[in-house]
């Protein structure tokens, strides 16, 4: 027999992933993927086209919009539904809508509750699903670097990180009480290196802003706001200016900072990732809010 | 050093996967919080972040508290305590790290497990001051049970013990004597000082002593063991992919070995056999896949395979069964209990298992066997399983897929143990009943009599021997053809590779009960004389034989009258600590609930227990057809 080459990490975690997502189509009645179109997003659905080839992924994409996304975004959206032929679910908060939620009058905290905790606990409950899969890793947070791959929720979708299931192997438990429902993180072991440098071998298309281009942008409380479209009010003495910037993350475009860069490439990203002295939630306002906060809004329901 | 960081990381390097484990505050988090530091896997924000979080929940006054770095719940920094494993990443140029911090409390030990589970080595601290304690002990024996190979000790805190190394010799020559009797093959001790750093990434100054390489050298060196890629091909199918009439994908992972079209497999355990058609994926199809590989494989054979089966080389199948020993490891906060049903998750199958019997505990200290009836929350026991269907298996030590599962409770739904096969009891399954015309029925008609087992229990000295010899002239005499198995004689040949363990007492009346029940198919009037001291096992020779078939004889003698006989003189051994494990003294006897017969011998004598025991057999309808 002639030798078959090793696997290397990245494609150990690939492998990792696709296991996980299938035992999740196995076992569980009524997965879906939440859809956020980044770069995240981005691989956990290339990662489902390869665990259920050649048929098309089992579930839904669940996109769970606050009307704030970089236009971008949802231009990629629309594109990645249509080329996939897979079922698109767009839910927005009909609450916030009616009461006009948005981070400038309301502020990131109240934004975020509403539109994303809420609006994901409505549509999870209004469909019934009892799994859903999400893009997050555990290099990206302290409290992320805890959580199971597959993480129970109570039927009020609070987690309890002091009662978490033992996980041994690639054992996992989807066996769920009335009303539980589980969060499963097929990418939880992989680092952003990992995803950039997967993203570079398998050629996936992600949304343009994470590229480096001359943007404009203004600059609030240290952070670098695009100016998106018209949508963004203009405070008193501010002018965009036209600078060279990308985004390492990409969120609701008042809350995401961009980053100065040349990084025009996935090459260049990828090179830029291993000079980076910085994390990539840095570029995240809503994670500042307050010490902890990531943990207290997934205790809450929070992705 | 600055290096580190800013090496351009090829893809293709390889991982390690590995914890840091051992009693609480030894300084597991420290360690982990330091390497990482030191060796510029920090990120700038994540450091000013620390040095705030430092101020407000550190636990070291001025100095940075690397430990918060990893203890992210709100709890764990509150208390300065570690709840819940956390998983770091991290990359020097020779290799990529994913490190699981473990909590070192005993209570959160089903943490330290999870953790430890998917670890190739494991980072053990010690406090230099205090030890080996107990935590430590547990800890390498999870390790260890786990199939973890390498485990490093870290001797920490060794700047509080003056950089001695006289402290550090005596505490690495404890451990590799521990460490050699658990079964684990290469340990590595390194004296560290995780809060100052010191043979954390570059030899310390302050042991010269040390000639060894440091922390970080060593998880950058030692080799990653890859045992799959060289054993039989194994595909547990966890899910058919049909998305049209005209294809049949078996998904899955490949565990070990390597595929091909064209390979012949079989399908466990229905037995059936056909060719590896294709191996596709959404990059085309492969010629080839390698153990770990996610596949999707047809075959070009139309065969009924569903999820938990498993597709393994033809030529080299895995064992099938239904009952095992296995070694369970219990998480929660309710017991496991002999007799109770679980389900079993073991690679993509879930079953139904039924702990009976629980043969032991271990003490983590000791490493004695103990006697248990139930397993509390973070015990290590051996029981045996008995599931309501068949599955392919292999034992852990060889697979970690086919021979790791998970306990899942029915009603709660959580997990509740984890477990790992060591064998199958029983391999009905590999091994068929040939038909044999001669059968119970012609030997019994021929010898003109009813053939049972008469199962003679009590504690060594009650008289069971002498009753049975007794019994046994009686039926003689009138023309009764019999067999007496006594324990010591049955010692002697069939089992004398048997000691008096927990275990090799189990597999002792296991074998007796086995050739009872031969015995009895031949047409015989068996007799069995031995302690047999325990419920279920007695009940597990009961379940050989037809209900009317076991007669249980109680030999009931208080233990004073059997102690004071003393025959052997094995009471009086036991007394003074050189027998271990004798019933009465340091091992319990579980008198029967309903034996067919008690035999008071304080009321009557040897002869007349023995007619007594004829007498019971004659009006049972047991010596003559």
């Amino acid at each position: 027999m002639t030798a078959v080459s090793p696997l290397t990490a990245l494609d150990r975690l690939e492998a990792e992933s696709i296991h996980i997502l299938r035992e999740v189509v196995a076992e569980c009645a009524r997965p879906v993927m939440l859809y956020s179109i980044g770069k995240d997003s981005a691989v956990m659905l290339r990662l489902a086209q390869k665990a259920f080839f050649p048929a098309p992924p089992p579930f839904p994409l669940l996109h769970v919009d606050t009307t704030f996304k970089f236009k971008a975004m949802y231009a990629l959206r629309d594109q990645m539904a249509a080329e996939l032929g897979m079922q698109l679910l767009v839910h927005q908060n009909p609450e916030a809508l009616a009461r006009g939620i948005n981070p400038f009058t309301h502020g990131s905290a109240v934004h975020t509750d509403l539109w994303k905790t809420e609006g994901l606990k409505q549509a999870l409950s209004q469909y019934g699903f009892d799994a859903a899969f999400g893009g997050a890793r555990r290099d990206e947070e302290k409290s992320r670097a805890k959580e199971r791959v597959f993480s129970f929720r109570n039927a009020a979708q609070r987690w309890d990180p002091k009662q978490q299931r033992p996980e041994l192997w690639n054992l996992y438990n989807s066996r769920s009480l009335p009303g539980e429902s589980i969060r499963v993180f097929p990418l939880s072991n992989w680092t952003e290196l990992d995803i950039w440098q997967y993203i570079e071998r398998e050629q996936i298309p992600v949304v343009p802003l994470y590229f480096a281009a001359l943007r404009p942008v203004v600059e609030r409380d240290g952070a670098l706001i695009l100016v998106d479209d018209e949508r963004l009010p203009l405070l008193p003495g501010e002018v965009p200016m036209m600078r060279k910037v990308r985004f390492r993350t990409l969120g609701c475009y008042p809350l995401t900072g961009a980053i100065e860069s040349d990084a025009d490439s996935l090459a260049a990203i990828v090179a830029e990732m291993q000079r980076s002295k910085t994390s990539e939630r840095e570029g995240r306002l809503i994670d500042h809010d307050a010490a902890a906060s990531m943990e207290r809004k997934k205790q809450a329901g929070y992705f | 050093m600055s290096a580190v960081a800013t090496t351009v990381l090829a893809p293709t390097k390889d991982l390690l996967r590995f914890l840091t484990c051992g009693s609480v505050d030894d300084g597991k988090s420290t360690l982990i919080g330091r390497l990482l530091f030191d060796s510029h896997n920090l990120l700038d924000d994540q450091l000013a972040l620390l040095v705030d979080d430092s101020r407000r929940h550190g636990t070291r006054g001025a100095e940075m508290d690397y430990a918060l770095l990893l203890d992210g719940l709100a709890a764990e920094r509150e208390q300065g305590i570690t709840i819940d494993v956390a998983y770091r990443f991290f990359a020097t140029a020779r290799r990529k790290f994913i490190v699981a911090d473990t909590p070192g409390h005993e209570q959160y030990t089903r943490n330290m497990v999870t953790g430890a589970s998917t670890a190739d080595l494991a980072i053990l601290l010690v406090d230099a001051r205090k030890g080996l304690l107990p935590q430590t002990r547990r800890h390498s024996h999870i390790v260890a049970l786990l199939g973890i190979r390498e485990v490093v000790l870290a001797v920490n805190k060794m700047d509080l013990v003056d950089y001695s190394s006289a402290v550090f010799a005596r505490i690495a020559d404890e451990y590799r004597e521990f460490a050699a009797r658990i079964g684990i093959e290469h340990s590595t001790c390194i004296p560290v000082s995780a809060a100052h750093g010191d043979n954390l990434i570059e030899p310390s100054s302050q042991m010269p002593w040390y000639q060894g390489a440091s922390l970080l050298r060593h998880l950058e060196t030692v080799p990653i063991p890859d045992r799959a890629s060289t054993q039989p091909m194994r595909f547990p199918v966890q899910w058919v992919n049909r998305p049209n009439a005209d294809f049949r994908g078996y998904a899955g992972t490949l565990v070990s070995g390597q595929l091909r079209p064209g390979d012949r497999v079989r399908v466990l355990p229905s037995g059936r056999e056909s060719v590896v058609a294709r191996i596709v994926t959404a990059a085309g199809d492969l010629e080839q896949a390698a153990a770990g590989q996610a596949i999707t494989l047809t075959l070009r054979d139309e065969l009924d395979i569903s999820r938990g089966d498993v597709i393994a080389a033809a030529a080299q199948p895995p064992m099938i069964g239904n009952q095992f020993e296995a070694t369970l490891i219990w998480m929660n906060e309710a017991p496991l209990l002999r007799g109770r049903s679980y389900l079993m998750k073991i690679g993509c199958r879930t079953v139904q298992a039924t702990v009976a019997p629980l043969k032991y505990r271990i003490d983590v200290n000791t490493l004695e066997h103990q006697p248990t009836d139930l397993l509390a929350l973070n015990d290590i026991g051996v029981a045996e399983l008995s599931l309501d269907q068949d599955i392919a298996f292999a034992p852990y030590a060889e697979s970690r897929e086919l021979g790791g599962f998970i306990l899942i409770d029915r009603i709660s739904q959580q997990t509740v143990g984890a477990g790992l096969l060591h064998f199958a009891l029983r391999r009905s399954d590999n091994v068929h009943w040939q038909a044999i015309d001669i059968g119970k029925p012609a030997h019994a008609r021929q010898k003109q009599q009813k053939p049972c087992v008469l199962w003679f229990t009590g504690l060594s000295g009650a008289g069971k021997s002498t009753i049975a010899n007794l019994v046994e002239k009686q039926l003689h005499a009138i023309g009764r053809h019999t067999y007496l198995l006594d324990g010591d004689n049955v010692r002697h040949g069939l089992n004398k590779d048997l000691g008096f363990t927990e275990a090799d007492r189990v597999e002792n009346i296991r074998r007796v009960a086995e050739v009872a029940k031969l015995m009895v198919d031949a047409g015989l009037i068996v007799l069995t004389a031995f302690i047999s001291p325990f419920r279920s096992e007695r009940g597990m020779a009961r379940a050989l034989f037809a209900a009317d078939e076991f007669i249980e004889v109680f030999i009931d003698t208080p233990l004073s009258t059997a102690e004071n006989r003393d025959v052997k003189g094995l009471y009086q051994k036991a007394r003074r600590g050189q027998l271990k494990n004798f019933t009465g003294v340091d091992s319990p006897y579980e008198a029967p609930l309903r034996p067919e017969l008690l035999i008071d011998t304080a009321s009557q004598s040897a002869e007349q227990s023995a007619t007594r025991i004829v007498e019971y057999l004659r009006a049972h309808g047991r010596l003559w057809t």
